[in-house]
C-alpha cells in the first residue's frame, strides 16, 4: 500500500508528439483515484509511465516518497489491469494467477494457497485448470484481476478493464472490482472512458484533456461545480445545455430570454477585458414543466415556451427534446467534445434536452412552457472555457453574488 | 480455421492429402526403387524393380565410412541447428521487440550474407580455416553452417514474435518478470511454431549441403553424408556406383523423416488464441 | 473583486493555447525536444539488452564472413588467372567490363533469370497450396506434413541425379513419356525438367515457411470474417493473407536468393550444356574448375548485387511487415 505522487510528469514521444504534459497528482494511500477524458488525452499514457512500461520525458515519480522514475516495472511493485487482458493463452488459470508469485520465489504451499483465495474471492475456483482460450470474456477479465490482486502490491493499475465487457457484465464486474477494493484498500488508479464508471467507482475522479488535467475532485463536486465548459460537457449524461448568450445592460440575452445576472457575476463582466459574448449551461435536470412548480420555486428561476420535438418517458422521469431558435454556442472545447461524444454540443437552431417530471403531460408538437433553475446554472468564457459563476470553486449560479 | 468435418469435407481433405504425398514421393519412391535394383537391371527403365536385391545397403555398410560420415552429419547438423537457432531467436527477439541503434544494420548484414554466391566464399573460407587448425573439424564445419543458417532464422524468427501482442509482454513485466524471464516463459512458448520452423529447415540446410562439405573437409573425421556419396565408386572400378548411392540416399533420409516427424507436431495454430482481446 | 473568475490553483491556463493546435508545443519545450534528450536508465538497459542479444549472432556472422566476402571483391578487381599466376595484377573494374560484355554471361542471365521467375512464381502458388492443406488436413496430419516435406529433405545431388536417371532414355521410367527420345539434350526440354526438379524440390521449403504463417492466423478473426459472410475466397484474401505477409515475405526473399544461385541441379542434370548453365554455373567453372579468380569473383559480385536488388525491392514492397521495421504498433 502506498501513495503516490506525480510531480510535473510530462511525455514526449519521439515523433515529438506531447501525450502527456506537466500533470500533478497526489493520490493518497488507499485512494481509488478515476483517470476520464476524451480517446487520445493520454490516460493509458499516464498509466505506463506510472507502471514504468513508459518512460518519463520529464517531472517526477514518486510512490511512498521515494522516487521510481528509473525503477523497471518489476521493481515497483504494481499490478496492472490490461485492458485486452493480456492473459499468457499457454497457461491455465491458476498457472496466470500464479505466474506473478512464481517469479517472486515463494515456495509452493503459499502460491496455491494464495491463488486459491484470489479464486475463490473472484469466483473463478471452478475454472482454474482451463486454458483462457476456453473463458467467456468476463471470465477472462476476472484472470486478468486475479493475477493483479494475488501479489497484494502497492497499487494496482487499470487500463479500461470492462470495456471489452456487453453492457451487463460490465455492471457485474463493477461492482465486483468496487467490492475488491473497498476490501482490500489497495491504492488504485483506473483509467476509464464510461461515464457511469467514472461517477460511481471512485473516490476522485480526474478529468484530462490534450494531455493536461482539467479538474480533480469527488465524482459529485465535478458534476456540480465543472470548472471550465470542458469539464461540464463531459461529465453527465445527457450531458450539460450550452447556449450562446450576449451581454447586453446588465442582462444576458439568450435563446429562453433574458437572464438576469448577480451582482458579482455583473463585476466580473463590467471589467475592461471580459467578453461581451458568452456560453450559458444548464443541466438537463435543472429543467422543469412550468406546470408543476410551486410558487416558491418559480422565484428561484425563470420561463420560457418552446416546442417540443420529441418525447421519451423513462418511467422514473421524461427526457423532452425541444427545439429552439438562435445563434450556436461555439468554442474550441465544444467542438473537442462533440468530436469524442459522436454529439452535438452547440445549443441553438439545435436540441434542449431536458429531464422532466413523469407527471408532466407533455405532448410532442405541442409548444410547452418550461421553468429553469436559475441556481443552477453555469456561464462559461468561450474563449478561455473558464466557468464564470465559479467562485471559490463553487458555483452558485447565475444570481450569485 | 473454421473445422467442418462433414465426410464430405474429409473425402475432400483426403483426396488433396493424396496428390500432395504422391506429389512429394513418386521421385523418392524412383530412387528407392533404384536402391533395390540389382546392377542387370537397374538401366531398364521400369519403375518397379524386377529383382529385389539388398546388396546395394550391404555394400554401403561394408566399410565404417559410410556410418562415420553418418555419425558426423548427424552430430555436425544437430549442433549447428541447436545453436543457430538459439544465437537467431535472441537476435530476433531484439529485432522484433527492443528498440536499439545498430538494429537496421544487423537485418542488413544478414541479408547479405545469404545473398553472397557461396562459391567464392569457400576458397578464402578453406585457407582462413587451415590457418586456425579448424579445418576438417567438426566446428570447421559446423561455424559456416551457423552462420549461413542465421539469416533465415532470425528472418523467420522476427516474423514470429512479430506477432505476439505486445501486451503480453507489458504484463510479464508488470508480473515481475525480467527481460529474459518474459521472453523464457512467455515469449518462447507462443513463437514455438516459428522455433520449430526454423529448426527443421535449418537441420535440413546443414544436413543437405555439399559445397562447404566437400572443401572444408578431407578426412572421415568430419566428413558428412554427402561428400561421402560422392566418393562410392562401386567396389570395382568397373561397377557403376548407382544403386549405392541411392541406398545411401534413402538410408539418410530417415533422419530427415525422423527430424521432422517429431518437430512438426509443434507447428500448431491458436497458441495466442485467448491471450488479448480487442 | 476579482477579475478572473478562475479558482486559485486551477489548471487550465494551457487552454489558451488550444486555439492553435491540440499539441502545440511552447518554445521553450520544441528547443528541449529538438537537443538529445539524455537516455533514462530503462532506456540504456534497452539498448544493452538488445546489444547483448545481438552480438553472439553478429560476431559469428561477421568473423566467419568478413574475409571471404572482402576477399572476393577484391580479387574481382584483379586479373588473376592461376593457369598464369604471373600475370595477377589490379586492373580495377576491367573484370566488370569483360562480364559485362560476354554473351555467355547475358546467356546464363537470362536463363537464371527465366529459372528463378518461373520457379518462384510456381512454388508460390503450389506453396500455398501445399501450406493450406498441411495446415488442414483432417486425417494422418503427421504423415502428410513429413511425406510433403520429404523432397526437401533429399540431399539436392541424389535428387537431380534421380532426375537425371528417370529421363534419360534407357534407364528411366520418365523417358518413355515422350516419343522422341533424350529430352535433356534439348534446350527448351531440358530447362522444362531443371525447373521441374527445382520446384518439386524446394516447393516445401515455401510451404513450411507458410504452414507456420497460417498458425499465426487467429481462429477469431476467421469465425469473425465468415459470419460477416466472406466466402472462402474472400476469408483468404481479406484475413489469411494480410497476417501471413511477414511470414511470405522471408519465404518469397529468400526462395528467391535461392533460386537466383540455381546450381547442384543443373550441375547434374545438363552441366550447363545446351546454354542451359546458370549464372552460378558460369562462376563455379571459372573460380573452381577454370581457376580463373578474377573473373570468378566478378560473376560472384555481380550475382550478390542483382540479388541485392531484388531483395530490396521486396523488402520495399512487403514494408512494415519487414523485420526491424517499427511499424507503430509497439506499445
Ligand atoms: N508510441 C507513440 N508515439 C507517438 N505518439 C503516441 C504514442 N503512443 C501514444 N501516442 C499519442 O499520445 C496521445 C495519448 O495517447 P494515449 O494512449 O495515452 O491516449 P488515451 O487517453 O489512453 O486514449 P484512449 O482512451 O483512446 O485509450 C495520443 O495522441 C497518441 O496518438
Ligand atoms: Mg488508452
Amino acid at each position: 500500500m502506498a501513495d503516490i505522487v506525480l510531480d510535473k510528469l510530462s511525455k514526449r514521444f519521439p515523433d515529438g508528439t506531447t501525450a502527456v504534459r506537466d500533470i500533478d497528482l497526489e493520490i493518497a494511500d488507499g485512494e481509488f483515484v478515476i483517470l476520464v477524458g476524451p480517446s487520445g488525452c493520454g490516460k493509458s499514457t499516464t498509466l505506463n509511465m506510472i507502471a514504468g512500461l513508459e518512460d518519463i520525458s520529464s517531472g517526477e515519480l514518486r510512490i511512498d516518497g521515494q522516487r521510481v522514475n528509473d525503477k523497471a516495472p518489476r521493481d515497483r511493485d504494481i499490478a496492472m489491469v490490461f485492458q485486452s487482458y493480456a492473459l499468457y493463452p499457454n497457461m491455465t488459470v491458476r498457472e496466470n494467477m500464479a505466474f506473478p508469485l512464481r517469479l517472486a520465489k515463494m515456495d509452493k504451499q503459499t502460491i496455491d494457497a494464495k491463488v486459491e483465495e484470489a479464486a475463490k474471492v473472484l469466483e473463478l475456483t471452478p475454472l482454474l485448470d482451463r486454458k483462457p482460450a476456453n473463458l467467456s470474456g468476463g471470465q477472462r477479465q476476472r484472470v486478468a484481476m486475479g493475477r493483479a490482486i494475488v501479489r497484494q502490491p502497492k497499487a494496482f493499475l487499470m487500463d479500461e478493464p470492462l470495456s471489452n465487457l456487453d453492457a451487463k457484465l460490465r455492471v457485474q464486474m463493477r461492482t465486483v472490482v468496487s467490492r475488491l477494493q473497498k476490501q482490500l484498500g489497495t491504492t488504485t488508479v483506473y483509467v476509464t472512458h464510461d461515464q457511469t464508471e467514472a461517477m460511481t467507482l471512485g473516490d476522485r475522479v480526474v478529468i484530462m484533456r490534450g494531455g493536461a488535467i482539467q479538474q480533480v475532485g469527488p465524482p459529485q463536486e465535478l458534476y456540480d461545480h465543472p470548472r471550465n465548459l470542458f469539464v461540464a460537457g463531459f461529465i453527465g449524461s445527457p450531458s450539460m445545455n450550452f447556449l450562446h448568450a450576449a451581454v447586453e445592460d446588465g442582462k444576458l440575452r439568450t435563446a429562453l430570454g433574458d437572464v438576469p445576472i448577480g451582482e458579482r457575476i455583473r463585476r466580473q463582466l463590467d471589467a475592461a477585458d471580459a467578453p461581451r459574448e458568452l456560453i450559458l449551461g444548464v443541466r438537463p435536470e435543472h429543467f422543469e414543466d412550468a406546470e408543476l412548480v410551486d410558487d416558491d420555486t418559480r422565484r428561484r428561476g425563470m420561463e420560457f415556451t418552446a416546442p417540443v420535438d420529441i418525447v421519451e418517458s423513462m418511467g422514473s422521469d421524461k427526457y423532452v427534446y425541444f427545439t429552439i431558435e438562435g445563434q450556436r454556442a461555439s468554442a474550441a472545447e465544444l467542438e473537442e467534445l462533440a468530436a469524442d461524444a459522436g454529439a452535438d454540443f452547440s445549443g441553438g437552431g439545435a436540441g434542449l434536452v431536458t429531464r422532466l417530471s413523469a407527471e408532466s403531460s407533455v405532448r410532442e408538437g405541442e409548444g410547452r412552457r418550461v421553468w429553469f433553475n436559475l441556481e443552477k446554472i453555469h456561464l462559461f468564457d468561450p474563449t478561455t472555457g473558464h466557468n464564470l459563476t465559479l467562485h471559490e470553486g463553487r458555483s452558485g449560479g447565475a444570481l450569485a453574488d | 480455421m473454421a473445422v467442418e468435418t462433414t465426410t464430405r469435407a474429409k473425402l475432400r481433405w483426403g483426396l488433396l492429402d493424396v496428390v500432395v504425398v504422391v506429389f512429394a514421393l513418386v521421385p523418392v519412391l524412383w530412387i528407392a526403387s533404384l536402391s533395390f535394383k540389382t546392377p542387370a537391371t537397374l538401366t531398364d527403365g521400369r519403375f518397379w524393380p524386377r529383382e529385389w536385391t539388398l546388396d546395394n545397403y550391404r555394400s554401403i555398410f561394408a566399410t565404417d565410412q559410410f556410418v562415420r560420415a553418418l555419425v558426423n552429419s548427424i552430430g555436425i547438423a544437430l549442433i549447428a541447428t541447436g545453436i543457430a537457432v538459439v544465437l537467431g531467436a535472441m537476435a530476433a527477439y531484439a529485432i522484433s521487440r527492443l528498440d536499439f541503434p545498430g538494429k537496421r544494420v544487423l537485418v542488413g548484414v544478414s541479408l547479405l550474407i545469404a545473398m553472397f554466391p557461396q562459391v567464392s566464399l569457400v576458397s578464402p573460407l578453406f585457407e582462413i580455416e587451415r590457418q586456425l587448425g579448424l579445418f576438417d573439424t567438426w566446428p570447421g564445419l559446423i561455424l559456416p553452417y551457423i552462420t549461413f543458417a542465421l539469416p533465415l532464422a532470425i528472418y523467420t524468427l522476427s516474423a514470429f514474435f512479430k506477432q505476439i501482442p505486445w501486451d503480453l509482454e507489458k504484463a510479464a513485466k508488470m508480473d515481475g518478470a525480467t527481460q529474459a524471464q518474459a521472453f523464457r516463459r512467455v515469449i518462447a512458448p507462443l513463437a514455438a511454431p516459428g522455433l520449430f520452423t526454423t529448426a527443421i529447415l535449418v537441420f535440413i540446410f546443414c544436413w543437405n549441403d555439399f559445397l562447404f562439405a566437400i572443401t572444408l573437409t578431407s578426412t572421415e573425421r568430419a566428413r558428412t553424408v554427402p561428400v561421402a556419396l560422392s566418393f562410392f565408386t562401386g567396389e570395382s572400378q568397373f561397377e557403376d556406383p548407382t544403386g549405392a548411392i541411392c541406398a545411401a540416399a534413402v538410408v539418410i533420409t530417415i533422419p530427415i523423416i525422423l527430424f521432422v516427424l517429431f518437430f512438426q507436431r509443434r507447428i500448431v495454430s491458436g497458441l495466442t488464441s485467448g491471450a488479448v482481446k480487442g | 473583486m476579482s477579475v478572473n473568475a478562475t479558482p486559485a490553483g486551477a489548471d487550465v491556463s494551457a487552454d489558451a493555447e488550444h486555439g492553435t493546435g491540440r499539441h502545440a508545443a511552447v518554445p521553450g519545450q520544441r528547443a528541449r525536444r529538438r537537443g538529445k534528450t539524455p537516455l533514462s536508465e530503462n532506456r540504456k538497459a534497452e539498448r544493452r539488452l538488445g546489444w547483448l542479444l545481438c552480438a553472439p549472432a553478429a560476431l559469428v556472422m561477421v568473423l566467419v564472413t568478413a574475409y571471404p566476402i572482402a576477399y572476393s571483391v577484391w580479387l574481382s578487381l584483379q586479373r588473376f588467372d592461376l593457369r598464369f599466376p604471373d600475370e595477377r595484377e589490379f586492373i580495377g573494374l576491367e573484370n566488370y567490363v569483360t562480364v559485362l560484355t560476354n554473351d555467355f554471361w547475358w546467356t546464363a542471365f537470362g536463363v537464371t533469370m527465366l529459372i528463378t521467375v518461373v520457379t518462384v512464381a510456381v512454388e508460390l502458388v503450389l506453396g500455398m497450396g501445399l501450406a493450406l492443406v498441411m495446415h488442414r488436413t483432417l486425417v494422418g496430419r503427421g504423415i502428410v506434413r513429413t511425406a510433403a516435406l520429404i523432397p526437401y529433405g533429399i540431399v539436392t545431388v541424389v535428387a537431380a541425379f534421380s532426375w537425371r536417371y528417370a529421363w534419360t532414355p534407357g534407364t528411366g521410367y520418365l523417358a518413355n513419356l515422350f516419343s522422341d527420345g533424350a529430352p535433356l539434350t534439348e534446350r527448351a526440354s531440358s530447362l522444362a525438367i531443371i525447373m521441374l526438379a527445382e520446384i518439386w524440390k524446394t516447393t516445401p521449403f515455401m510451404a513450411l515457411l507458410l504452414m507456420a504463417g497460417l498458425a499465426l492466423v487467429p481462429e477469431d478473426l476467421l469465425k469473425a470474417a465468415s459470419t460477416d459472410g466472406a466466402t472462402a475466397w474472400q476469408r483468404f484474401t481479406k484475413v489469411v493473407l494480410p497476417v501471413m505477409k511477414p511470414a511470405i515475405l522471408v519465404a518469397l526473399l529468400f526462395r528467391t536468393l535461392d533460386a537466383f544461385r540455381v546450381f547442384d541441379n543443373i550441375f547434374v542434370l545438363t552441366a550447363g550444356g545446351n546454354e542451359t548453365s546458370s549464372v552460378s554455373m558460369l562462376a563455379y567453372n571459372n573460380l573452381i574448375r577454370g581457376l580463373n579468380l578474377g573473373i570468378g569473383s566478378t560473376m560472384s559480385v555481380l550475382i550478390f548485387l542483382t540479388v541485392a536488388i531484388v531483395a530490396f525491392v521486396f523488402v520495399k514492397l512487403f514494408g512494415t511487415a519487414a523485420p526491424g521495421s517499427d511499424d507503430g504498433e509497439r506499445r
